[in-house]
């Protein structure tokens, strides 16, 4: 009998997002929601505070997601989240994954203390950054992820950023919290891997995605993966998991880095960069880079 | 069963009793022991609850919140600091509509520091869309947070049950510790009508332009309006069962007073003092203790007050720039009405000075002394 040839998915084809959402041309932020979700299920509950995605989702009525939404406050998606976990537990529902979904504004600066204490907690939740590297629903302005050399509405030209981005997976590393992973919407099945995973782990997990804004970055919308990627392949945003706080595995290893400027050159927010500033830029993460090797 | 409590047990027995299911709380003096008697009632199982030891008051609300929208009766507490760092999500716990019960125990607002009371903490919550209960006795305390599971539930608005600093967080009383099974007789489970659950998806509170947000708010009141019926109705189930009635107001011989005190918290039990020291000497005086601030109860207010020939509002409290609070908002509920006395307002016992029966008598020579209120504050106790 001939074998009848298929494709294999993979990822899951149930959407638990809508396409009727409010999300700009070529935003990462929706592909990591919809990944995440894709390995998550139904039986997920979602807090999103102030971040693109609080506009993302709809307006009242409306919503682009399958799955309940707590849209709370900034600073607190963490506590909320550790709120909605106790609280499901003691109207008996064990089974539902408690997700805090919040920018990097939202989780490297404001929210940093209710994550900072979710996580010393080991609160069941899954804590998700998707990271644009600037406080982009507002309008740009930097944030403590911004890189070094960006141009936001903030940090202009003759000020650029000049303070490196914050270190918010060592950050959450020393809490020695069960899983850390960073993860790119360009690999969308290790990022899908990494939230199930996440999923079945008891305790604080966070997953740092990257997620490409064409808005806010200057950058084409049709060049959001191709960035994502550039991002992993350059060693700007390597992709690996933190199990304990301490055993780091590399996911997506790299025999010849590319140079940094492959990725610099395809966004405007970098595009006022002398070569000795795109220089520094490399050193930084050429010496970041060797210093992750180490640990693992 | 009655035991020798303190205010801040009082609270937290309470909380036991109404089987609060979530305790978020974060630790501030002078209301560290109600949490502290939480958590080992959490421990031993005497309370069947999570309690989420948060890191800061933030917090505390913001988990409390996420715990009630997931279904769950949750309770917490604070003081003063903490509160003001609470005050982002006491808005929406009320625009929420998540009926959490808060302790607060009223402590003045630093600088300089101070752990003793006044009530400008809780005041400056005034706006928030809480139902503010000012209690002064322990048994009080204890009987509120129960009472005050059952209204806001019923109204999907959450309540502060405030306490003194001292003068009733530490100071330890006689107390009724109800039955368990006549609290769960008069208080069901808290079975909202809609809440976070995948079974039901929905997103609660997201953005809300302007053709809807008004009517969430014009509902709010309306609901807000509900609870001065409900607190009595409810108050009188409550003496059904347990005997002891809780109100709206509290009058201490208040009928035929021609000099009567506006009171609240443990300054309203101090004037009853002053009140018989009066009526020894010859003056007719009585006294209204406000337990329910917000919402304010006009007409429970207005039918007591125009009964007196003369009115002496005492605040423990100031909104800079203007007046005494209590003061402020008794005038206001008798501005333009027929036949009401003349009020005159006094502030006393800012940072927790004490406020003395002598103090309360002092307030009625000056106040007898005048035919009409002045602009000025009448201030008690203070150093010029």
């Amino acid at each position: 009998m001939k074998k009848e040839r298929t494709m294999k998915l993979s990822l899951p084809e149930e959407e638990l997002m809508s396409p009727g959402h409010l999300a700009c041309q070529g935003c990462g932020a929706t592909m990591a929601m919809r990944y995440v979700l894709k390995a998550l299920g139904r039986k997920t509950v979602v807090c999103i505070p102030a971040c693109c995605w609080a506009v993302i989702d709809g307006p009242f009525p409306h919503s682009s997601l399958s799955v309940p939404i707590f849209h709370c406050a900034f600073e607190a998606a963490a506590s909320t989240a550790a709120g909605v976990k106790a609280g499901l537990e003691m109207v008996g529902d064990t089974e539902t994954t408690v997700l805090a979904w919040a920018g990097d504004g939202g989780t490297f600066d404001i929210g940093l203390q209710a994550l900072s204490g979710a996580a010393e907690r080991n609160d069941d939740i899954m804590y998700v950054c998707y990271d644009n590297e600037a406080y982009m629903n507002t309008g740009i302005q930097r944030s403590s992820a911004t890189p070094y050399g960006a141009w936001t509405t903030t940090t202009p030209v003759k000020h650029f950023k000049n303070r490196p981005k914050k270190d918010i997976s060592g950050i959450m590393a020393a809490h020695r919290i069960p899983y850390i992973a960073t993860a790119s919407v360009a690999y969308p099945e290790d990022l899908f891997k990494k939230a199930q995973k996440a999923k079945e782990i008891r305790g604080t997990k966070f997953l740092h995605i990257f997620a490409p804004c064409p808005s806010g970055w200057k950058s084409r919308p049709e060049d959001t993966v191709k960035l994502a990627r550039l991002a992993v392949q350059t060693a700007v945003f390597p992709l690996f998991e933190i199990e304990d706080g301490e055993k780091y595995t590399i996911n997506i290893k790299l025999k010849d880095k590319k140079p940094i400027n492959d990725y610099l050159r395809f966004q405007g927010r970098f595009r006022h960069l002398k070569e000795e500033d795109v220089a520094r830029i490399q050193a930084e993460v050429d010496r970041k880079w060797e210093k992750l090797n180490k640990n693992c | 069963m009655k035991k020798v409590i303190m205010g801040n047990h009082a609270l937290s027995y309470g909380a036991m009793l109404s089987r609060a299911q979530v305790i978020a709380a974060y630790p501030i003096t002078p209301q560290t022991q109600v949490v502290e008697l939480l958590s080992e009632m959490c421990a031993s199982k005497k309370l069947d609850a999570k309690f989420i030891k948060v890191e800061s008051e933030h917090s505390a609300m913001a988990a409390s919140l996420g715990a009630s929208l997931a279904g769950a009766r949750t309770f917490t507490a604070t003081s003063s600091q903490g509160l003001a760092l609470m005050h982002e999500l006491l808005h929406w716990a009320s625009g929420g509509r998540l009926p959490v019960v808060m302790g607060n125990i009223n402590r003045a607002m630093a600088p300089g520091w101070s752990i003793w009371t006044d009530q400008n903490d809780s005041l400056s919550q005034r706006d928030t869309g809480w139902i503010q209960f000012y209690c002064s006795s322990n048994q009080e305390v204890l009987d509120t947070v129960i009472q005050a599971f059952k209204v806001s539930e019923k109204l999907l608005i959450p309540s502060m049950v405030i306490l003194d600093a001292f003068a009733l967080s530490h100071t330890y009383e006689i107390v009724e510790i109800p039955e368990q099974k006549d609290v769960d007789a008069y208080l069901p489970p808290f079975n909202p009508p809609y809440r976070l659950t995948p079974s039901d998806p929905h997103a609660f509170f997201g953005l809300t332009g302007p053709e809807h947000y008004f009517e969430l708010r014009y509902k709010l009141q309306k609901d807000m309006e509900k609870a001065p019926a409900l607190i009595e109705e409810t108050g009188r189930e409550f003496e059904r069962i347990f005997g002891r009635s809780l109100g709206l107001v509290d009058e201490y011989l208040s009928d035929d007073a021609e000099f009567l005190f506006i009171t609240s918290g443990t300054a309203g039990y101090t004037a009853r003092v002053a009140v018989d020291d009066l009526r020894r000497e010859g003056i007719k005086a009585g006294n209204l203790r406000m337990k329910v601030f917000r919402p304010f109860p006009f007409d429970k207010v207005r039918r007591i007050v125009q009964k007196a020939k003369k009115v002496a509002v005492v605040d423990r409290n100031l909104s800079y720039g203007h007046h005494g609070i209590f003061y402020q908002e008794v005038k206001s509920a008798l501005y333009g009405r027929d036949g009401m006395p003349p009020v005159f307002g006094y502030v006393a016992g800012l940072g927790g000075r004490d406020i003395t029966p002598g103090d309360f008598k002092e307030i009625c020579r000056l106040a007898s002394s005048k035919n009409t209120p002045d602009e000025e504050i009448g201030w008690i106790g203070v150093k010029r």
